[in-house]
């Protein structure tokens, strides 16, 4: 899609979400802001998905592990009493891009449906490891007593605060992952989605810049775990399941992989669209799953895509 | 000696299990080019079909024999409705597709069977213990499992290597277009396989009603074991997909039963503790991730599997 | 006389029971197109490829300039200075005809661990490209997708690619396969006009093109090399006639000088 078209969804977006804070008040609909809340968290998510997912053709099913890494990094630590968040921060992310380096030395020396099936297990086996610690929950998870604390820096508690913050990392995470799929880097990783075999005669070693972008995205997924622990002051192994990595994937899809703005949009349609559902009946998943079904049937580029005008050839 | 022997048999039957799963999976995967993630669900409907049906008519075989057919009518009606659509399409599309129903299909059986999860009862023969280790009474319906498990294994082999459909099923995952033009009848052998793959996976499901509770998303986590199984075996290959659901199904039985008594050997109670339930949790995508480095395409590759 | 650029020394590839190259020992020397022509399914793709590293041999060895490089992978041998054009048109039809050979530009240059700077804008990668692609009179086509290249101008964009890789060997496999009779005349000067910077390979089906470009030719027949000399000895060679010149049918187009 044309990045005139791309950049006015962008500021679009931004602009009405930036606008959530004082609605809601104005409306009296506290909801509105922690589901907002949420929804700007876990777009972060979204954003660093498509890096690999739409850039680079890896088709990660276990992407939500980095959201759980992330998120448990925060609450382990704030189980033993480090609340600093200048500590919390850089090693949730720190840990999440191990994980990634290490997961994804192994995932990229596959292709196609093995690549899938192995980043699910993957994530998978932190989820077992987050059940089976007892010390830190197990299945009933982790309450985190305070909020990461940066001085006197910003006051997360404050939960006007704590969205602007939350947004102004998703603009970020929109701006990096922008800025790398047009750069060099960003063009050896499309090119080895579009045609692995080809770069490889041109001289370049592929693979490093495939785990490159792997890690770069799983680290963006920890720091949307540690915002999000931050939000619900509670890590659980729901976060990490492989329902949410699917979710994930969904977002990116239904709002247009390959374009930096529609994984945003996708994660605003997919997250709101799960509450209308939600309000209408206890069993909404009913109408979603063929919703679903349906999307992957017709998928033409995704919200993204919809808007943009029609290519001829 | 004898619990470790007794625990080997509990893993063969848990390996079965996983083999019925598996074979659907990696047939369909390597006739169809297809990524299923909602075999799981067929595995919980027949569960749950099994259990329904069996209380309903007070007897476990009427549910058996009733939840098979339903299944693969079920597997027919799904292939025809959707699935079908899905053939030739990015395996993105089909992670997709396939994940959607799995969301149609958990909320489905919410809303007709409730969300409290069922159980199906043995009948008294088949609950009784026999000894198959001298001096070491094992539960008669699991030696059921391990025998129905290598009956379908012995019949899949059959199928696959001296049949008609067997070598279009073989020719079809080495050379998908080869089949074509044979000028076989390709969609309905593709519905069929699919069909076969829904009931086998029910099958599973039927036969682990009985020993594990029948409840909502019993079907993934033994899926992505499923998926395990078949990274480790090769996909497309049934051969494979046998022997890796062995060695999953034995050794993460054997790491659940002894891991833990072994760290505590060696690291002391404390530490143990804490760490055992989670290593055995992990040993198996541990093993998944050795097997990985030493032969990333699986034991038995079929050709054209692997993209 | 210099050592050879490219020496291959008694190469062997089996696939299943086939013998798709036996023993197959050549050179290749700057200044030099070496054509090596043969029925179809004689083994020049899988040669190429052997070369370039996608597919390993069985036996034998390859040296580019006296280092062994019969074991390393695809990028290694590009960036020693071996680069390709495919048979089958390889480009990337998402990316604009600037783009693609802004790409292979890239390639040349040391990493592109580079994140945040715009390749698009990148002066350093699009002039050489640009210049590449006004050397094969594509510069006007700059913009397009790849996609929406002619078939000859996409096989065009192949060998800009293959040249903007700076390479000293070129591996071409029928760079005029499909092409029309003006764009292939073009290539053929162009390919002329190259030779004396790279050391050339040169898979080729249309004879005239061959005859009037090769310093060597090599017949290969079944995998094996029935023989190797310059274009005279080859034209009067008795056992290439037979295996190969003498049957029309398996060159398709224009036999002319052959005959």
């Amino acid at each position: 899609m044309s990045t005139r078209l791309q950049f006015a969804l962008g500021a679009g977006l931004l602009i009405a979400l930036a606008a959530i804070p004082p609605v809601a008040s104005l409306a009296g609909i506290p909801f509105l802001l922690t589901l907002f809340t949420r929804i700007v968290i876990v777009a972060i998510a979204s954003v660093s998905l498509n890096l690999i997912l739409g850039y680079g053709g890896m088709y990660s099913l276990g992407h939500a592990v980095y959201i759980g890494i992330g998120g448990y990094t925060v609450g382990i630590l704030a189980f033993h009493g480090v609340h600093s968040g200048l500590v919390q921060w850089p090693l949730a992310l720190a840990v999440s891009a191990l994980f990634a380096l290490v997961t994804g030395a192994l995932c990229l020396r596959t292709r196609g449906v093995y690549f899938i099936m192995i980043t699910l297990a993957f994530a998978q086996m932190v989820y077992f490891l987050t059940v089976g610690v007892a010390k830190y929950g197990g299945d009933d998870g982790l309450t985190i007593a305070r909020r990461s604390s940066f001085g006197g820096l910003v006051n997360l508690a404050d939960r006007t605060t704590f969205y602007y913050v939350s947004l102004a990392f998703l603009l970020a995470a929109v701006l990096v992952v922008w800025r790398i799929s047009r750069s060099h880097f960003g063009m050896v990783v499309r090119g080895a989605c579009a045609n692995d075999r080809r770069m490889q005669a041109l001289g370049f070693p592929t693979y490093r810049y495939r785990l490159a972008a792997y890690v770069i995205a799983g680290t963006m997924g920890g720091l949307a775990g540690a915002l999000l622990a931050n939000q619900t002051d509670f890590v659980n192994p729901e976060m990490l399941s492989w329902t949410r990595s699917g979710d994930l994937m969904i977002m990116v899809i239904l709002g247009g992989s390959g374009s930096v703005i529609g994984p945003v949009a996708g994660t605003v349609a997919y997250m709101v669209l799960e509450e209308v559902l939600s309000g209408i009946t206890e069993h909404w998943q009913i109408i979603l799953g063929p919703l679903v079904v349906l999307m992957a049937l017709v998928r033409q580029g995704g919200i993204v895509g919809w808007l943009s005008p029609k290519r001829h050839a | 000696m004898t619990l470790f022997l007794e625990q080997c048999l509990n893993g063969l039957q848990l390996g079965l299990l996983l083999f019925l799963l598996a074979a659907g999976l990696t047939l369909v995967f390597g006739i169809m080019d297809l990524v299923n993630l909602a075999h799981g669900s067929l595995y919980m409907v027949g569960a749950y079909l099994a259990a329904w049906f069996a209380k309903r008519f007070d007897s476990f075989f009427i549910g058996l024999a009733a939840a098979l057919p339903v299944a693969l009518l079920l597997g027919i009606v799904l292939e025809v409705l959707v699935i079908r659509r899905l053939y030739g399409r990015d395996h993105l599309v089909h992670v997709l597709a396939t994940f959607g129903l799995i969301l149609f299909f958990n909320e489905a059986v919410r809303l007709v069977w409730g969300a409290a999860g069922l159980t199906l009862a043995l009948p008294e023969f088949l609950g009784t213990w026999v000894q198959v280790i001298p001096g070491v009474p094992y539960p008669v319906y699991r030696v059921a499992i391990i025998v129905v498990g290598l009956l379908v294994a012995a019949f899949l082999y059959f199928l696959v290597q001296h049949t008609r459909v067997g070598m279009l099923i073989r020719a079809g995952a080495a050379d998908r277009e080869m089949v074509g033009a044979l000028g076989v009848n390709i969609r309905l052998l593709y519905t069929l396989v699919f069909g076969v793959g829904a009931c086998l996976a029910a099958l599973a499901g039927v036969m682990a009603a009985p020993i594990l509770t029948v409840q909502i998303g019993m079907g993934e986590t033994i899926l992505i074991l499923a998926f395990v199984v078949i990274v480790i075996g090769g996909i497309g290959s049934v051969r494979g997909a046998f022997v890796a659901a062995i060695i999953v199904g034995v050794l993460d039985t054997l790491g659940r039963a002894f891991l833990p008594g072994a760290l505590k050997q060696t690291f002391g109670a404390a530490a143990a503790s804490t760490a055992a339930p989670a290593i055995s949790a992990m040993f198996i995508y541990l093993l998944m991730a050795a097997f990985l480095i030493v032969r990333p395409e699986g034991l038995f590759p079929a050709a054209g599997g692997r993209k | 006389m210099p050592d050879a650029l490219v020496r291959t020394r008694g190469l062997c590839k089996h696939f299943g029971g086939v013998v798709a190259t036996d023993n197959v020992t050549l050179e290749l020397n700057r200044g030099e197109i070496h054509a090596v022509i043969g029925p179809n399914g004689a083994g020049k793709t899988t040669l190429i490829n052997q070369l370039t590293g996608e597919l390993f041999p069985d036996a034998g060895s390859i040296l580019l300039d006296g280092r062994d490089i019969t074991r390393e992978p695809p990028a290694v041998r590009a960036r020693a200075g071996l680069a390709r054009a495919y048979q089958i048109v390889s480009i990337f039809p998402a990316f604009s005809v600037l783009q693609n050979v802004a790409l292979a530009v890239q390639a040349t240059q040391p990493h592109s661990f580079r994140f945040w700077r715009e390749a698009a804008r990148d002066a350093r990668l699009l002039d050489p490209a640009m210049e590449i692609l006004a050397r094969l009179g594509l510069e006007g086509r700059a913009g397009a997708l790849a996609s929406q290249l002619s078939h000859g101008e996409q096989r065009q964009l192949e060998l800009a690619m293959a040249l903007a890789t700076r390479p000293r060997v070129l591996l071409l496999d029928e760079p005029t396969a499909g092409m029309g009779h003006e764009e292939s005349r073009h290539i053929v000067s162009l390919l002329g006009t190259l030779k004396s910077d790279y050391a050339i390979l040169l898979v080729e089906h249309d004879m005239n093109a061959v005859f009037a470009l090769a310093d060597l030719i090599t017949v290969l027949v079944y995998g094996r090399i029935v023989a190797s000399g310059a274009p005279d000895e080859i034209r009067g060679d008795a056992e290439v006639k037979r295996a190969y010149l003498g049957e029309k049918k398996k060159a398709p187009r224009r036999t002319g000088a052959a005959d």
